[in-house]
């Protein structure tokens, strides 16, 4: 009897997910023993005309991580859904844009001369790519940028969502394990559109620092102060993410004394993580007069990147569909 | 795009209000529009009709309801503040859940503000179509039941507090009736006549505060204050202290051997205005109720010095109990009237009047009690020396009020009270009276007949606002008097009149601390610092807080047959609810979701109600529905998403804004090419 | 509404957030004293401004409105006590927000109304349209970026967008 196949593969991302995957130690040895891994370019080589030439859904699972800033991309992403029962927004990239989403606060020529032409760069004759260039043999061609990074489920139809950046190897491990389980009969696979691999909650929900009824004066940066280690960072005027993002990673980074910068995602059934946030700052702020307040927001100084740099691409204004239905 | 849309049948019907909005929206298109591009919304018949709100457009829904099996209806019609309720209850009627209707206006926000026919037609459809897209994802609500606790605490022992404690336990039922003084009677117990029919103040209120105090349903609790409310309408649990009086209630004959001992005197400034002394031990005045004696600590010599005990030694009854402690105590109620009435204009702050510097310049209040029989004066009128009678007297209006520098809001009750002044210094002295004011106010029943009678009495009116009293006197004619400097604006004539004694009819101002009761209650506060009532015309009993309602001057200012009406209303609403048993609350509430909740706090000080608990043992917040007012400040706050409001969901506005912006993106289309 | 003809001023559509007890009155009001305003506000009614989740102002903006009013009762005369602070703080970041992402401040008014103010929201609705017809339309679909305050880009852009550049738009 031949095996489940499973794919993986990486569109606008940084392959941390990957690493991710190798890290669930020997759990990877299950991969192995229960998969047949037909398609993972980081790991393996193969073209994608080995995939085009497969039948439909016959991958039973594709983790597919990155987000969609090319046609090339998306030209993957839908290839693989066609072939694939299961398919895997994995990690933030493939879930929200995460990083590479943040170029949606720019347009594609703001982007193309921040490659190409700042000081950094050795570009004397100020060149730029072409998408396509004929040759005597032939045209060449490169893949076309899209105007805005999108998410996987902005152009293909998704099963599951795994958040993180990248997911919790303990977290990946339980899903391979569930995976198989079902697979084996022993298991059932939760409703389509659900997030797997984390937790319905906030972060807050796993975080073990004290926390009390929160009175704001002052943000301050994280490199300024030595937080207290047992009390709520937010409360010592850190602007931790942790409130509004998705539990799972057993609050990692507060737990070590950082904030949380909210890889996770926003939590079950919002909208615009951003909007949460805002919400959620502006209500701890102790000031009931105009200018103080302005004061007490200078101490945010990046509030848009500090409420969307995991999710600009599935916000409601940056977002890859860009007119927010 | 969902499913939800497909299962749901809704019925939309445009009024045309007459020509009210008919004369200005095309409400048939409006209507045929949306059964034609508001079927993907589920939208499955369409109705215009002269008057909706009538009983045959009430009739036609209910029988679209049972014809077509409607599972939600959208009327666009007046403001839902008119008509929500006629709508939701017509939906009732025909047994649909009267929440699963939505009034949106095309009157007040459309007809009425438009005239560009085209654009308020448009306008319509759009209403429309939001109201649509937000019913669909409607719930089916029930009120919330609670029940009532029959008794009732009453904060103020003033005229308005004692009605409202007699028009209950006279209907049966307990009242607690708490006064911080040591006596009930409030402002009129220092008043001597009342406006306008001049009948004496004590007089038709002793029977009352008598009547209170020996009530069989009524508990009185003198000098004692509220420290804590828990709970929420129907089962308040209220924290009241009862300040240690040092004199033990049930040996106390009240026979007034100990005031007449106690060698202790103190200028009473509470009680006399500051115009004569008490006792250190002391009831504030002879007909006060309860009739126990109070020691005023800081001004006792066995308090300060640890000697004297002259009030123990001639106590026939032992009833001085000088280690006596506070007693605080928790009460049951299911409502709450406030009733803490008003404080007196700082007649001091406005410095060119001289108050507190020339000698015979009197506040309202000083001369109330000067002109009380049983007051420091005997009744008589006399200048400052307690000798002198007055051959003028100035009365100046408006005193802090009327005045953006100090109260912009008008008194209401200081014209009537500087006419009674005018008529009691003419009727006891004879002196020559002056008014000075801005307008003569005078709206209320007997008012102004009253008005008329000083007229005819002589009094000189002067139409002006006092700029100065001073003493510097020019004229041989102003030696030794008070010269009050005015412009007659009838006249024009800047004047400058001598009088030996000058009465300043100050403002009244809310309580100093009626922010902190407001907040100890859960309810709002205007900027002046009046609690603020539930609607200023058709409810000024109730507040935004079910179940605390407010008599009497802690409103706003007004005169002695108003508080006492409000009184009786707040008793009267009170006893509505008591008799029900249980009361029905708006089902508009927010709801935790424990299994989201991550227990962060954010929410845990965005609520005024207090309605939000925070469980330390489970780490979560939840909401106290009968303390939640809805207004759903948690619901946009909470950064989980874990907080839900009934009524206001989030998905019921997102869609509604979809709604509102469906004809719009057309138009951008066009835009753009 | 459908077409605008080129000749035609542009028309703005603005979505307008009221609270139950002023500002919704306020515009009863306006109403029922038969105030004319500018037709292009649309409202949708909030039981208090402390209830204004930025998520309805941005999917405003990202449905296609042109600007977004924000109104409730003054501060200090909320009939949720003090609720309506709580929106203002929201209001100050959320602001902060939208002009990172390249939304123009003047498309977002807060306006306090209390119910008698009829008059003043009248008013204040045609100075807002104006405002917002002065900057013209959003064009949510194409301005990707085009406005985003240069302090959002971390690099310096120092050269000229170049002919050689061709991307998909």
């Amino acid at each position: 009897m031949s095996k489940p196949k499973f794919a993986m593969y990486w569109a606008a991302s940084c392959g941390g997910c990957e690493i991710a995957v190798l890290n669930i130690h020997e759990k990877i040895l299950d991969v192995d023993a229960n998969f047949e891994v037909v398609f993972w370019p980081v790991a393996m080589d193969a073209k994608y005309k080995d995939v085009e030439e497969m039948e439909d859904d016959s991958i039973t699972l594709c983790l597919f991580n990155g987000g969609m800033r090319n046609d090339e991309n998306e030209h993957v992403a839908k290839l693989l859904r066609r072939k694939s029962r299961i398919m895997v927004a994995f990690g933030s990239c493939a879930c929200e844009g995460c990083i590479p989403g943040l170029g949606n606060f720019s347009n594609i020529n703001q982007i193309l001369d921040t490659a190409f032409t700042t000081n950094s760069t050795d570009n004397p004759q100020n060149l730029r790519p072409k998408t396509s260039y004929d040759v005597p043999e032939g045209t060449l061609t490169i893949p076309t940028m899209n105007p805005m990074l999108k998410t996987l489920d902005q152009v293909v139809d998704v099963d599951y969502y795994m958040p993180g950046c990248p997911p919790e190897s303990h977290q990946i491990a339980a899903v391979v394990e569930l995976v198989i389980a079902a697979l084996q009969g022993t298991a059932q696979l939760p409703p389509k559109g659900a997030t797997i691999g984390a937790g319905n909650s906030t972060v807050c929900d796993e975080c073990t620092r004290k926390r009390n009824v929160k009175q704001i004066k002052e943000f301050t940066r994280i490199q300024f102060v030595t937080p207290d280690p047992e009390i709520c960072l937010l409360e010592q005027g850190i602007p931790c993410n942790g409130i509004a993002t998705r539990s799972g990673c057993n609050a990692r980074c507060p737990s070590v004394g950082a904030q949380c910068i909210g890889c996770y995602g926003p939590a079950e059934g919002v909208v615009d993580y951003g909007a949460r946030m805002i919400s959620a700052f502006a209500s701890v702020i102790d000031s009931e007069k105009p200018e103080e307040i302005d004061q007490i927001l200078d101490g945010l100084v990046d509030p848009a990147g500090q409420f969307y740099r995991f999710n600009l691409a599935g916000s409601l204004l940056r977002g890859g569909r860009s007119n927010g239905s | 795009m969902d499913k939800k849309e497909e299962n749901e049948k809704i019925g939309v019907y445009v009024c045309h209000c007459g020509t009210n909005i008919a004369g200005v929206v095309n409400v048939g298109e409006v209507s045929t529009w949306a059964a034609e591009n508001l079927k993907g919304q589920g939208v499955v018949i369409s109705r215009d009709y002269k008057f909706m709100c009538s009983s045959l457009g009430q009739e036609l829904i209910q029988n679209d309801i049972k014809e077509y099996g409607l599972t939600r209806v959208v009327v666009a019609a007046c403001s839902p503040h008119l008509h929500e309720k006629t709508f939701r209850n017509a939906c009732k009627g025909a047994g649909l859940n009267p929440y699963l209707c939505e009034l949106v206006s095309i009157r007040e926000q459309d007809s009425w503000v438009h005239t560009d026919k085209v654009a308020a037609t448009e306008k319509a459809k759009a209403i429309l179509s939001g109201g649509v897209s937000r019913v669909v994802y409607h719930e089916s609500l029930e009120p919330l039941h609670v029940p009532i606790h029959p008794a009732t605490l009453v904060v103020g022992g003033g005229i308005a507090g004692i009605q409202a404690a007699l028009e209950i336990a006279d209907a049966g039922f307990p009242v607690y009736l708490v006064e911080r003084e040591p006596s009930i009677g409030g402002h009129m117990a220092q008043f001597d006549k009342t406006f306008p029919t001049l009948d004496c103040s004590a007089c038709i209120l002793t029977p009352k505060m008598v009547d209170a105090g020996n009530h069989p349903n009524i508990t009185l609790l003198t000098y004692s204050e509220i420290e804590k409310v828990d709970g929420y309408v129907g089962s308040f649990a209220v924290t009241i202290r009862k300040r240690a009086r040092s004199v033990v209630e049930k040996d106390c004959t009240g026979c007034g051997i100990c005031w007449e001992k106690c060698p202790k005197k103190v200028v009473d400034d509470v009680f006399e205005a500051g115009m004569g002394e008490r006792k250190a031990i002391y009831v504030p005045f002879p007909q006060a109720v309860p009739k126990y004696p109070v020691i005023d600590r800081v001004n006792c010599t066995y308090y300060i010095k640890g000697t004297c005990k002259a009030c123990e030694k001639f106590c026939p009854t032992n009833a001085i109990d000088f280690a006596q402690e506070d007693e605080v105590m928790t009460v049951e109620v299911g409502n709450v009237i406030l009733a803490t009435g008003w404080d007196l204009f700082d007649a001091r702050r406005i410095l060119q009047y001289g108050y507190g510097r020339l000698p015979n310049v009197f506040t309202s209040l000083e001369f109330e009690r000067m002109s009380n029989a049983a007051g420091p004066t005997g009744g008589s009128i006399v200048m400052r020396d307690g000798k002198t009678t007055p051959k003028v007297v100035g009365i100046v209006h408006c005193v802090g009020s009327r005045d953006k520098n100090y109260n912009e809001y008008c008194s209401s009750i200081c014209c009537m009270q500087s006419l009674k002044f005018a008529h009691l210094v003419a009727e006891r002295t004879g002196a020559e009276v002056y008014n000075f004011y801005i307008d003569i106010r005078t709206p209320a029943k007997g008012y102004e007949e009253f008005y008329h009678r000083l007229l005819d009495e002589g009094t000189h009116f002067v139409r002006g606002k006092v700029a100065e009293i001073n003493d510097a006197t020019r004229l041989p004619s102003e030696e030794g008097k008070l010269v009050i400097q005015v412009e007659d604006t009838l006249t024009g004539n800047q004047l400058r009149v001598p009088v030996d004694m000058a009465i300043l009819s100050a403002g009244l101002e809310p309580r100093h601390d009626s922010k902190e009761l407001a907040k100890l209650f859960g309810i709002s506060c205007s900027a002046d610092g009046w609690l603020i009532e539930r609607h200023p015309k058709l409810d000024p009993i109730a507040t935004m807080t079910d179940g605390i309602y407010i008599a009497g001057c802690v409103q706003g200012p007004k005169d002695i047959p108003t508080s006492v009406a409000q009184g009786a209303a707040a008793a009267a609403r009170i006893l509505g609810k008591i008799q029900q048993k249980e009361i029905a609350l708006e089902p508009i509430r927010a709801t935790i979701h424990e299994e989201q909740c991550s227990g962060c706090r954010i929410c845990n000080n965005l609520c005024p109600f207090n309605a939000i608990l925070f469980h330390e043992d489970r780490m979560v917040s939840e909401v106290n529905p009968a303390l939640c007012q809805g207004c759903g400040t948690c619901v946009a706050g909470c950064p989980a998403g874990a907080i839900s409001g009934t009524g206001f969901s989030n998905e019921q506005i997102l869609s509604q804004i979809n709604g509102l912006l469906l004809l719009n993106i057309p138009k951008k289309e066009a835009v753009k090419a | 509404m459908a077409d605008t003809p080129e000749n035609k001023p542009f028309e703005p559509v603005i979505i307008g957030f009221t609270c139950n007890w002023c500002s919704y009155r306020a515009a009863d009001m306006a109403g029922t004293a038969r105030m004319k305003y500018a037709p292009n506000v649309r409202l949708t009614r909030l039981m208090c401004s402390g209830r204004l989740d930025p998520t309805f102002v941005f999917k405003a903006f990202a449905g296609g409105a042109d600007g977004v009013l924000v109104s409730g009762c003054h501060p200090g005369d909320c009939h949720y006590i003090n609720q309506n602070y709580k929106a203002m703080r929201r209001f100050h970041l959320m602001k902060r927000v939208l002009v990172q992402m390249g939304i123009e401040p003047g498309r977002l008014k807060l306006l306090w109304a209390s119910a008698a103010e009829g008059a003043i929201f009248a008013r204040e609705i045609n100075k807002f349209v104006e405002e917002v017809r002065a900057l013209g339309p959003l064009h949510w679909n194409t301005n990707h970026g085009s406005q985003i305050a240069d302090h959002v880009l971390l690099s310096v852009v120092n050269g000229q967008p170049s002919d050689e550049m061709e991307v998909k738009a």
